[in-house]
């Protein structure tokens, strides 16, 4: 497999995702929203909290971080939706499969266009998330409270893995719709799972600690990996120019 | 490649238990403009697909530009010589003439410097150079398909597959389509043509071939109509004479002469040879000749008759 041929399409794709302003928008605002409005938050608590505020606050500081990785769970599935069911609208998937270039290269090529922006996206929004936080707790904590393991684990192990595995789905999903608002409302249920863990992370069961959260990783990469070959199953030159409607 | 782009033997798929194309062959050499014709569903776009290793076969070989289909290592050379203009131009809409091909100039491989002079050339080719930067969703129909045409070209493939290239569009649309094509022939492209319209496939190929699901015939139209009009030479005259019918006989053996009313229906096996003789032999024998044809059957008969036939019972 070429990387510099699947790049090629990931590039393409990412520029027509620039083009689309609502898909440009969404991946803007949700991290943006998620850094602003949650440091806001913390804000509050720090400054109405009394001298409580430095026991009650670390709960809320990781659950909100925990909403990054949904984020990267739900953002990409309209860049997936547009980058394979878009291109099954304008009939350009022929083309492109007449091309010297793998079915692996296409696919990694249409994951790499989704999950770039995304976590560009999800990085640059927690990285705002942790600068405000901190500002926002200095005063109740005395020192910095990011970086730190969970939030380390949840960026760099959890988010990506959230992400490609929607990417994943997305593509299974596609294969199977005709329009881009089927696959993204299908997709759209792809981050419930996620939603689960963290209201059950809030009820203490399990507790997103480091370690929790290693292990959902774990798991979470055991269902890339069973979703991978689905994805790479469903992504055949001969599946989609027979079976695909 | 010693001339021959395409050689198949015995082409089939099966999609389960319907048989899409069945025990295909086929010979295409270099410079030549071959048409494929038939009905919808008769398996153009499934053999042209095949030949181009998007599909598996279910049997048969196929030897195409050099490379073996079906043979996982020559499949991305095989997409490398060729070119494909699928039947739904596919291009992509909020894109502008000038990226669609640069992207596709770069998924071949081109380096930039081939590649922004295979883009102009191909754009002042298509007469769309002026509008290479304006989005494709705005352009006409017959502008699409030039640019989809163009696409296929970026990258000089050695052997262009056209499929339905004037399906679909509106007369002047079809017209400028077909122009380029004549362009392409003129240049000595090798074509693979899918059509339906036989005409075109007329103006346009130097062979066609009549599929429907097999192949049914594979020749130059002029050769297929030849061959189904049997041969017939017509001769109005004044007045037909039985001094002149003996004649006739004489010259071209007895039992190829049928009188109907003022005319002579003649069985020849070499118009261009015979006919002289013959128009000498009536006037010699005292007939007079008012007019002399060769009687014709069009392509569109050709096809017609030969896609009427094959959907009778056995």
């Amino acid at each position: 497999m070429r990387f510099s041929q699947a790049w090629l399409i990931a590039r393409h794709d990412i520029r027509l995702i620039r083009s689309r302003k609502g898909i440009f928008y969404a991946l803007v605002a949700m991290p943006l929203g998620i850094s602003l409005g949650f440091s806001a938050l913390i804000a509050y608590i720090a400054s109405s909290g009394g001298p409580t505020a430095a026991s009650a606050l670390p709960p809320y500081i990781d659950a909100f971080s925990f909403w990054f990785v949904i984020g990267a769970a739900s953002l990409p599935t309209s860049i997936a939706a547009y980058g394979i069911v878009g291109e099954k609208v304008e009939k350009s998937l022929e083309p492109l499969l007449s091309t010297p270039t793998t079915d692996g290269e296409i696919l990694l090529g249409k994951a790499l266009a989704a999950f770039v922006p995304t976590m560009a996206a999800v990085w640059a929004g927690s990285v705002l998330y942790m600068g405000l936080a901190d500002w926002a707790v200095w005063g109740t904590f005395g020192y910095l409270y990011f970086p730190n393991l969970d939030i380390a684990v949840l960026l760099l192990v959890l988010a990506p893995l959230a992400c490609l595995y929607s990417v994943e789905v997305s593509i299974i999903v596609s294969a199977r719709v005709t329009d881009v608002r089927s696959a993204q409302q299908y997709a759209g249920v792809i981050f419930l799972p996620l939603i689960l863990l963290y209201v059950a992370g809030e009820l203490g069961k399990p507790e997103l600690n480091d370690t929790n959260l290693l292990i959902i990783g774990g798991v979470f990469a055991l269902i890339v990996l069973a979703l991978f070959s689905t994805a790479t199953r469903t992504f055949h030159r001969e599946e989609i120019l027979t079976r695909w409607k | 490649m010693s001339g021959s782009m395409i050689h198949a033997e015995g082409l089939t798929k099966r999609f389960g238990t319907l048989t899409a194309v069945d025990q295909v062959s086929l010979d295409l050499e270099e410079g030549e403009v071959f048409g494929f014709l038939g009905p919808n569903g008769a398996g153009k776009t499934t053999t042209v697909r095949m030949l181009t290793s998007l599909i598996s076969k279910t049997n048969g070989t196929a030897l195409v530009a050099g490379c073996e289909i079906g043979r996982e290592a020559d499949e991305l050379k095989l997409r490398g010589r060729i070119g494909l203009l699928p039947e739904n131009v596919g291009l992509y809409e909020n894109s502008s003439a000038y990226q669609n091909l640069e992207y596709f100039g770069q998924l071949q491989g081109l380096d930039p410097v081939t590649l922004r002079r295979n883009v102009e050339r191909l754009l002042r080719t298509m007469d769309l150079w002026e509008k290479r930067d304006a989005p494709v969703a705005t352009f006409s129909k017959g502008m699409k398909q030039k640019v989809a045409i163009a696409r296929a070209l970026v990258h000089d493939p050695i052997l262009i597959f056209l499929d339905e290239p004037t399906a679909n569009l509106d007369p002047e649309a079809a017209k400028m389509v077909r122009e380029v094509l004549l362009g392409l022939k003129k240049e000595k492209r090798t074509i693979f043509l899918n059509t339906h319209n036989l005409d075109e496939a007329q103006r346009v190929c130097d062979r066609v071939g009549i599929l429907r699901t097999r192949l049914l015939t594979v020749g130059a139209p002029r050769e297929l109509e030849a061959r189904m009009s049997g041969n017939r030479t017509v001769v109005r005259l004044d007045r037909v004479s039985e001094q002149v019918v003996r004649a006739v006989e004489a010259r071209v053996g007895s039992g190829r002469v049928e009188v109907s009313g003022d005319q002579l229906l003649i069985d020849v096996e070499d118009a261009d040879r015979q006919n002289p003789a013959i128009a000498e032999t009536i006037v010699a024998a005292g007939g007079r000749i008012r007019q002399l044809t060769q009687l014709s059957t069009s392509l569109e008969e050709v096809y017609l008759k030969l896609i009427h036939e094959e959907a009778l019972p056995a």
